[in-house]
């Protein structure tokens, strides 16, 4: 696709980066002009971001067609987009699916996000705005394609209605419709104003998948060339006018407070305006630059008052841990048959205990939000995830109706899931709000973020397997011990006790995380133990560590019992064709019926979750002096319709990268109530020249929508602890690898 | 007041001592595409070229910069992203968020001007910046494809558009062995 495509293009006429919302007023007075004698239902003002971001008073665009889209008299098309673009690339999918049903030309299309704001104004006309769980496309599809098709049945209309002719003579291609008998043709941005007079049709059909001619292709991304050139602007680059900046440092022990701050020197420093209380447990530092906020902070003195968590540590949480393995306060999430009678009646068993420890997510971009705070109104400018959330955050934290607060999402500088929190955005309000009328920008230290995380949760587990004589698999038991997410974030959706989330990829069969193998019996129990270090959705979620353990442990089966990994699992797999044909998939493109070059050994793993089924083998080689290298990675994804093959893949190559160097070297240890590691130098993430190379495998066999953001993350860890193992005879139980010796 | 050279321009600031390079950068010229990632040199977000040499910004001070030592930011690498390692990145849809990739970008400019036709070796060796989403394997491949455009124009060859260079995409992506 051409660059003229590109969303920025658009009246990209100053390269100041100062951000200005344009007024009421000004839109007012501009869509006066150009919207004269036409009324369109409730029109809501829009802006185009980009123009936003660069401090233009934008001239309003032209009057929508429907919620979803926008023709301009010229035939450019700007489709609105309400999940948040983090680089998972559904900013572009997304398009591509409303493009499809709208029979439009790809090469004029543009996008933008409404806002929050509008939503709740339009009794949430483009539905749920939350972007984490790999839903962005499987989430959406029904929606967007819908706003696609009724937008184009619409433009098709009004060019019937101009012709006078029956509206099934018409067809439209690429933004032009014709009138078949008489090859009469217009073009979208001719009929626009008309159609967007239209009554909205009710009777809507999707095209049949064969006839797709976006949906599936390997189209470029929207977002590209101003990600090369240094002008997206994320959140941490907003410059308003009068902006101050501040930063922030909250209670390094969670759940403590602070008890006195003695800020007399700091005040005296250039640029500082204000040493702030956030709440009871934060303090910031508000100056003319944030560098200037920062190294304030950093001299202020902070006592703090540590309360009843200042003893706790990773060791100590991992003791209460250990006792529930064996506790009897479990609940349920999956159980097939009696698989404690089954397991204990068997003439053998194999037991093994494993863990997954605190995690930080480390976006790029660490927290900010930007807030301009009046007692009449509060605006927030804020890369995030869940723009609703961020909405609601804020008119609770402003002291404010909702209707008179306002969130502009702002380009994100990574995600996976900490971005769907609203813990930061609530601390840049209550800052805000004690600066009346003087937008501030809070910047978290990369410091203050590894501090506050929300972290991935801790959990241990202990898999049990019966086996009868010939080694046959009697029943199989885990029980998770260990922290429950949504009792952070959700605790509502906790209904008598159980936390599904739990139990991903252990599922019984259905369309959502379901286990891929059958046992004659099987359990899954959890004894929820929350320590107070906050859980957060992190991506790949529950996924991660359930694939570890069901994953090694069967692959301990395996080897316990003198079977080929491969061979056990397709046993084990019969009765779940989907799960099946992707390892198979995996095991063909590997070569898994040759050997793997010499020195080098295979690993296999496979899951299901967001939707989608997922395997991986790894091959890896490790040197006497216990060095690993992982050579090559084979991964298969069936997500049903694969909307944009190439993000597939990015999608499935960053989560090589997510996965392993969550598996190799992170972990967050808590020792006297806080987070230890403070930067990427005692928190290491996954380099390049480590990176394996990646080959990736697409089943896009159609029936469904799957997500592909989030479920390879979990193959990656259990497939090389698996060719760890069939390299060197060590079962890594216990992550990161980098707590262990692979030495000979 | 004190200068700093930057992307051509000889520029006044204000900054009290000890003020790294890239909050003058952000925060006092406006120049916001180099990025804070952490502050202490690890993860080469805020990478720029001084004499045409990478360095992390973050941990230089501005102060120790003289004015005869020309910065070059993302924004002054070429006006319009046309630097083959850019168009490669275009070509081979390399960001995913994009934070990183001001960073990624300088590294790899400098890198192509020292060796211009880097081993993998090489790349690993240049190539230490952090990138969360995983672009690493698209980083590589973008470079071979710059490094290979750049010495087919020293040459004389006309340079290819980044929808040319596209199509040696899919060459790229099947060295990797991926199909849909």
């Amino acid at each position: 696709m051409s660059t003229t495509s590109n969303p920025s293009k658009r009246d990209r006429t100053n390269t100041d980066t100062a951000v200005a919302k344009p007024s009421r007023r000004t839109f007012l007075k501009g869509s006066a002009a150009t919207t004269a004698g036409l009324v369109v239902g409730f029109h809501v003002p829009f802006f185009n971001k980009q123009a936003m971001a660069q401090g233009i008073a934008a001239a309003p665009i032209s009057p929508e067609v429907n919620a979803w889209v926008v023709v301009q008299p010229n035939d450019k098309v700007i489709i609105r987009i309400a999940r948040s673009e983090m680089g998972q690339g559904s900013l572009t999918g997304l398009a591509q699916m409303v493009a499809e049903e709208l029979e439009c030309d790809w090469a004029k299309v543009s996008t933008e996000y409404p806002t929050p704001g509008q939503n709740l104004a339009r009794q949430r006309v483009w539905g749920d705005f939350s972007t984490g769980g790999s839903r962005g496309i499987r989430g959406s599809q029904d929606n967007v394609r819908k706003g696609g098709a009724t937008a184009r049945m619409m433009l098709v209309q009004a060019a019937a209605d101009e012709w006078k002719v029956p509206v099934s003579e018409c067809s439209a291609s690429k933004s032009v419709i014709t009138h078949g008998p008489t090859k009469r043709t217009t073009t979208y941005g001719k009929v626009a104003n008309a159609a967007a007079k239209l009554t909205p049709p009710t009777d809507i059909k999707f095209k049949d998948p064969k006839d797709w001619t976006l949906i599936g292709k390997r189209l470029a991304r929207l977002d590209t060339v101003e990600k090369t050139t240094g002008k997206q602007i994320y959140g941490m680059d907003l410059k308003l006018p009068g902006m101050l900046n501040a930063a922030v440092k909250d209670a390094p022990v969670f759940g403590s407070k602070v008890k006195s701050v003695d800020d007399t020197a700091v005040l005296k420093r250039p640029g500082v305006k204000k040493v702030l209380r956030v709440g009871d447990t934060a303090v910031a530092v508000v100056a003319d630059t944030w560098w200037r906020a920062k190294t304030a902070l950093d001299a202020l003195k902070i006592e703090w008052e540590d309360g009843p968590n200042a003893k706790a540590s990773s060791a100590s949480f991992a003791e209460v841990l250990k006792a529930g393995l064996d506790a009897k306060d479990a609940v349920v999430g999956h159980s097939v048959g009696d698989a404690r009678a089954a397991i204990a009646a068997s003439p053998r068993k194999i037991e093994a205990v494993y863990s997954y420890p605190h995690q930080n997510h480390v976006c790029m971009e660490t927290m900010n939000a930007t807030v301009k705070w009046t007692p009449e109104r509060c605006e927030v400018w804020v890369p995030t995830q869940n723009g609703e959330a961020a909405l609601a955050a804020t008119a609770e934290a402003a002291g404010l109706p909702p209707a008179k607060c306002e969130v502009y999402k702002i380009h994100l500088g990574g995600g996976f899931g900490r971005r769907g929190a609203t813990d930061f955005i609530r601390q840049a309000v209550a800052i805000a709000k004690q600066m009346p009328g003087t937008p501030v920008k809070m910047i978290w230290s990369r410091e203050e973020d590894m501090a506050q995380g929300r972290f991935h949760p801790v959990t241990q587990c202990k898999m049990v397997a019966g086996l009868d004589d010939k080694g046959e698999i009697t029943g199989l038991s885990m029980r998770i011990s260990g922290q429950s997410i949504l009792a952070y974030v959700a605790p509502q959706n906790i209904r008598d006790g159980r936390d599904p989330v739990v139990f991903q990829g252990l599922n019984a069969p259905g369309p959502e995380a379901s286990i891929g193998y059958t046992f004659p019996t099987f359990l899954v129990d959890h004894a929820m133990r929350n320590p107070h270090v906050p859980a957060g959705f992190w991506r790949g979620v529950n996924l991660n560590q359930n694939a570890i353990y069901l994953e090694s442990f069967l692959d301990e089966i395996a080897h316990a019992t003198n079977q080929d990994p491969l061979a056990l699992r397709r046993k084990l797999m019969s009765k779940h064709p989907k799960h099946l044909a992707v390892l198979n998939a995996v095991a063909e493109k590997v070569g898994y019926d040759k050997p793997a070059p010499a020195g080098v050994f295979r690993g296999l793993a496979q899951t299901m979750g967001f939707g989608s089924y997922v395997a991986a083998c790894a091959e890896v080689s490790v040197s006497k002096e216990g060095g690993l290298k992982i050579h090559r990675i084979v991964a298969a994804t069936d997500c049903g319709n694969a909307v944009n093959p190439q993000q597939i893949e990015a999608q499935v190559e960053g989560s090589f990268v997510y996965g392993l160097g969550a598996a190799l070297y992170q972990e967050c240890t808590v020792k006297d109530g806080r987070i230890e590691q403070t930067n990427f130098a005692d928190y290491p993430s996954l380099k390049l020249a480590e990176m394996p190379k990646v080959e990736t495998v697409i089943l896009a066999w159609g029936g469904f929508w799957g997500g592909v953001g989030e479920p390879t993350i979990a193959v990656a860890a259990p497939a090389v602890l698996n060719a760890i193992f069939a390299a060197t005879g060590k079962r890594i139980r216990d992550l990161p690898l980098k707590n262990h010796s692979l030495k000979a | 007041m004190p200068k700093l050279n930057v992307n051509g321009k000889l520029l006044d600031y204000q900054a009290d001592e000890g003020t790294p390079l890239l909050w003058v950068l952000r925060e006092q010229l406006g120049l916001t595409g180099t990025k804070y990632g952490c502050g202490i040199a690890q993860c080469g977000a805020c990478t720029v070229h001084i004499d045409g040499v990478a360095v992390r910004s973050c941990v230089m001070p501005a102060a120790a910069m003289k004015a005869t030592q020309k910065i070059t930011t993302i924004e002054g690498l070429t006006p319009n992203g046309t630097h083959p390692i850019q168009k490669a990145w275009q070509a081979l849809d390399v960001p995913q968020c994009g934070f990183c990739q001001s960073g990624m970008i300088m590294a790899a400019t400098a890198l192509v001007k020292e060796k211009p036709n880097p081993t993998d070796k090489d790349i690993d060796d240049a190539m230490t910046n952090i990138c969360r989403c995983g672009t690493y394997n698209r980083v590589r491949a973008a470079i071979h494809v710059a490094a290979k455009e750049m010495a087919a124009t020293k040459t004389g060859a006309k340079p290819k558009k980044v929808s040319e260079l596209g199509k040696s995409v899919l060459d790229i992506q099947h060295i990797d062995g991926s199909q849909a």
